[in-house]
């Protein structure tokens, strides 16, 4: 089992060939599908562009997804191997390439195992329901008499036939539109689906075969650099060009309007040219006002905004008087990516024709953009995906890709390697939005919840290349013939962007939830894992620690009383079973639990988390040394991968909770290494206990579902711990000690 | 200029500028994929590799610099058919999610076990204290780290 490279060799080999398979989608792909058919395959309906069968007895499974360090190919691989029932070392997968696989748009959201793994499943099911029919046909033989075993299928006489010499019989037989007559397994029969197997990626990348993109080495290949701006708005006013191309090994200096770049032989004359360049540069005064980010909960409610009601209830009653009525503002700052790697793309453009090798989640909608910027049709334009490093949404990766193709079609013929630098990721990839929350509710006489009213504050968190009205690339917006952005789209309630998780999953008589989208983006967003749901469920999940404490009743109490989805009140109280749950039990001032419920996107994974909290009231520091999360994911496909999942979203989110904020003054970002950016370090992780709920529902998505009750639940128990609230994330050292003082 | 260096067990000669990071001779000169570029500011670890048995951030050392202290690199423990037993533990523990920070944390990890080869959890994490991690693989990487020196020889 291994994950294919894409050689060069075999890209142009596979070129023309597979790519007819997806250029014209079928009849069915137009809107004629049943509703049963898997998502991924109503665009994608050839069984071919899904599945082959190659020469060397292996299977060939191509995918849209995109190995963002989740375990996908993984995942898809036992899935795949699981319906045909081949052996899991037969099964090669090639990934995210718009020359030779599936468009299924982005790799997000949590969606890949329910999406790509439902049009993996159906394609394997095809194929094994199709190689039957024709060893019956050889044989002589009703199906029923046939069975299949490790890729051979056997007669009960034993005449026995292997899936590849089957395959062999007509060229036709594994082509076409994808019937759907063969049903999957039932999960009762899975044999392979719902173990753990160790991720197919990992050993190259732990012994350092070639895995990344910034591992790409072609021949004549040059290192190319970018210079930004000062700032956002500044605007480039002159730069020394002879200079800089006379520095050794220098290529090639590319500017366009504000757009500056320079390649060179080696590396380190590419980094240095960029420093030379960079410190010729002058820039205009031109500065965007950024706001105040001590105060940004005021600041963001300041900016021009669109209301949304998102979710009602209720309201055509009056509120009831004689309740008890609460409320409280919370927010969160804006959040890096911060992945270890920066971001990296190699671009080539040869015969007229621009391949890129991306991180990017979106191999199909970039491949659009690029096309744009640079005139040229999509067809003259492949990207095909190549890992990166961690992938926690919206990151630089695009931004580089059109980075690296601008200097490639300044160097025809040479294909070129551009890596930003620690400053360039930290100041211009996307941020996750800053957000403002503010919650008001109702507590009857039963010390039941009787009104609900919420509103958030938030820039959009969808932000990504391939979308209609603009070009959503860095650079795009910095060419003498600039680009527009695209307008923010709506997504609507369950999955929201900046409302996602505003719509609380508890049972609320009346209700009413806002969403105050934010038209003004003085900082450049994007989006960042779970997107809004990481600031709805720490205001949502904290208020109900606020609520249940004025109620008289205890959190978890609280709670499973306005719950009534069953697995809702299983994780809380698994989760809290394990974690030792004491209703009534105080903290002491130092130490304290804490307790938090989500299901994610309100259709997604089910997740109750409680945190131990241990606060140093001299220093401010709050460590947090145990988390127990319970999740209901549905049926799991790798478990111990989907654990892997679990635990760097806790860790993720314990330091987004404690440590993380992007820092800028009042004209640019100053958040530019990891000085001046932290996250949670070796010493400072907790251990973390994980109860996987038994189920064989469908898949629910386990990749972002556990940070957003993380947060909430570590507020929950700082608050439980010390008697005092901290509504605002990160919850740091100062902010800790003013409040406790 | 022309150097000698002495990676993984093997001479070679190389010609860059003496101030050019070693970091760039090893991945592009040498053809090498551990050692990987995160920060080139010597904060996160990423980049690391043994130079003269010393933790060494290679972002951060000079060609000139490095004279005849030999280089190991993740390559030079194991390879994909024969993984050195802290990368066979990184396996087996599943601890890595992206992977980028792997090269930085296998190779702080030798190190760690070369001079203390039974190191509590606290002096795995203590060792690890400035290598960064992103994916929260933090516990994994120190289960992989506990395993590996368990075992009989390495
Ligand atoms: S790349 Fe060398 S320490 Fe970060
Ligand atoms: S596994 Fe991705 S940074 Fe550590």
């Amino acid at each position: 089992m291994s994950a294919l490279r894409p050689s060069r060799r075999q890209l142009t080999r596979s070129l023309g060939v597979v790519l007819a398979t997806f250029a014209l989608p079928s009849l069915s792909a137009f809107g004629q599908a049943p509703g049963n058919v898997p998502f991924s395959l109503r665009n994608n309906r050839k069984l071919e562009g899904w599945i082959r069968l190659e020469a060397d007895e292996t299977v060939t499974v191509f995918t849209g997804k995109a190995e963002l360090g989740q375990g996908i190919l993984t995942a898809l691989a036992q899935i795949a191997a699981e319906e045909l029932d081949v052996g899991f070392d037969k099964i090669r997968m090639v990934s995210a390439d718009t020359s030779r696989g599936p468009d299924e748009q982005y790799t997000f959201g949590s969606q890949s195992v329910e999406q790509g793994g439902g049009a993996v499943r159906a394609a394997g099911a095809e194929v094994r329901g199709r190689l039957l029919a024709a060893a019956a046909r050889r044989f002589g033989v009703p199906t029923e008499q046939l069975q299949v075993r490790n890729g051979t299928i056997v007669a009960a006489d034993g005449r026995r036939a292997s899936f590849w010499e089957l395959a062999n019989e007509g060229a036709g037989l594994l082509k076409g539109d994808i019937a759907l007559a063969t049903a999957p397994k039932k999960p009762g029969d899975y044999a392979i689906v719902g173990k753990s197997v160790h991720r197919i990626d990992l050993p190259g990348k732990l012994t350092g075969a070639p895995s990344y993109v910034q591992d790409i080495r072609l021949p004549g290949m040059v290192f190319a650099r970018v210079v930004r701006p000062p700032r956002y708005g500044a605007k480039l006013v002159a730069f020394d060009e002879a200079a800089v191309r006379a520095r050794p090994g220098v290529v090639a200096v590319v500017s366009d309007g504000n757009f500056l770049a320079v390649a060179a032989g080696r590396e380190e004359q590419a980094i240095a040219a960029r420093d030379a360049l960079a410190a010729s540069a002058r820039w205009s005064d031109d500065a965007v006002e950024l706001p105040d980010m001590a105060s940004l909960r005021p600041e963001l409610k300041k900016l021009r905004a669109e209301t949304i009601v998102v979710g009602t209830a209720g309201q055509s009653e009056p509120a009831p008087g004689e309740a008890r009525r609460l409320s409280a503002e919370y927010s969160r700052a804006y959040l890096s990516h911060a992945a270890i790697g920066p971001s990296c793309a190699v671009a080539w453009l040869k015969d007229g024709h621009m391949t890129v090798w991306s991180h990017t989640q979106g191999a199909f909608p970039l491949r659009g953009d690029l096309a744009k910027v640079l005139s040229l049709q999509t067809g003259e334009v492949d990207v095909v995906h190549m890992s990166g490093a961690g992938c926690y949404g919206h990151n630089g990766a695009d931004d580089v890709a059109l980075d690296a193709v601008l200097v490639a079609r300044a160097v025809p013929g040479v294909p070129v390697k551009l890596q930003w630098m620690r400053d360039d990721e930290f100041a211009w990839a996307p941020f996750g939005p800053a957000m403002a929350m503010k919650v008001e509710a109702a507590l009857g006489s039963d010390g039941r919840i009787v009104d609900w009213s919420y509103d958030v504050w938030s820039n959009s968190h969808a932000m990504r290349p391939g979308q209609a009205g603009g070009v959503n690339l860095l650079a795009a917006w910095d060419l003498k013939t600039p680009f527009v952005k695209s307008p923010a789209p709506h997504i609507p309630q369950p999955f929201g962007d900046g409302d996602r998780n505003a719509v609380p999953s508890y049972e609320l008589p009346r209700k009413e939830i806002r969403y105050h989208l934010l038209l003004d983006t003085p900082v450049r967003n994007g989006s960042f894992r779970t997107l809004g749901s990481h600031g709805n469920i720490f205001a949502i999940e904290s208020f109900m620690d606020e609520l249940a404490q004025a109620a008289g009743s205890d959190s978890l109490a609280f709670r499973l009383a306005h719950l009534r989805d069953p697995r809702a009140k299983a994780v809380l109280q698994a989760a809290a079973d394990r974690a030792g749950w004491t209703p009534g039990k105080e903290g002491d001032g130092q130490r304290g639990r804490g307790l938090a419920f989500c299901r994610y996107k309100s259709i997604g994974m089910y997740a109750a988390v409680a945190v131990d909290v241990d606060v140093d009231r001299k220093t401010g520091v709050i460590k947090v040394p145990r988390v127990v999360i319970a999740a209901d994911l549905g049926l799991v496909v790798n478990p111990d991968g989907a654990k892997n999942q679990l635990e760097g979203g806790i860790v993720q989110a314990v330091s987004l909770a404690l440590k993380e904020q992007v820092a800028f003054d009042r004209r640019q970002i100053t958040s530019r290494d990891w000085s001046g950016y932290s996250v949670l370090t070796f010493p400072e992780v907790p251990s973390i206990d994980i109860v996987l709920m038994q189920r064989s529902d469908p898949s629910l998505g386990a990749g972002e579902g556990s940070l957003p009750p993380t947060s909430a639940a570590l507020a929950n128990a700082f608050a439980h711990a010390t008697g005092r609230r901290l509504r605002e994330l990160p919850m740091t050292p100062e902010r800790v000690k003013a409040s406790l003082s | 200029m022309s150097y000698w260096i002495t990676v993984n067990g093997e001479s070679h000669e190389v010609t860059a500028a003496p101030e050019t990071p070693l970091l760039y001779v090893l991945r592009n000169d040498l053809g090498l994929n551990g050692p990987k570029f995160g920060c080139g500011l010597g904060q996160c670890g990423a980049c690391a590799a043994s130079v003269g048995g010393k933790l060494t951030r290679t972002c951060s050392i000079a060609l000139r610099d490095v004279g005849n202290d030999p280089i190991i690199t993740l390559e030079g423990l194991g390879t994909l058919q024969r993984p050195h037993p802290l990368q066979k533990a990184f396996i087996d523990e599943q601890a890595a999610q992206c992977g980028y920070c792997s090269n930085g944390m296998i190779m702080a990890a030798k190190t760690l076990l070369d001079r203390n080869s039974k190191p509590s959890d606290e002096e795995i994490r203590g060792a690890l204290a400035d290598q960064l991690c992103r994916c929260g693989s933090h516990n994994r990487i120190v289960s992989a780290v506990r395993r590996a020196a368990m075992e009989p020889v390495r």
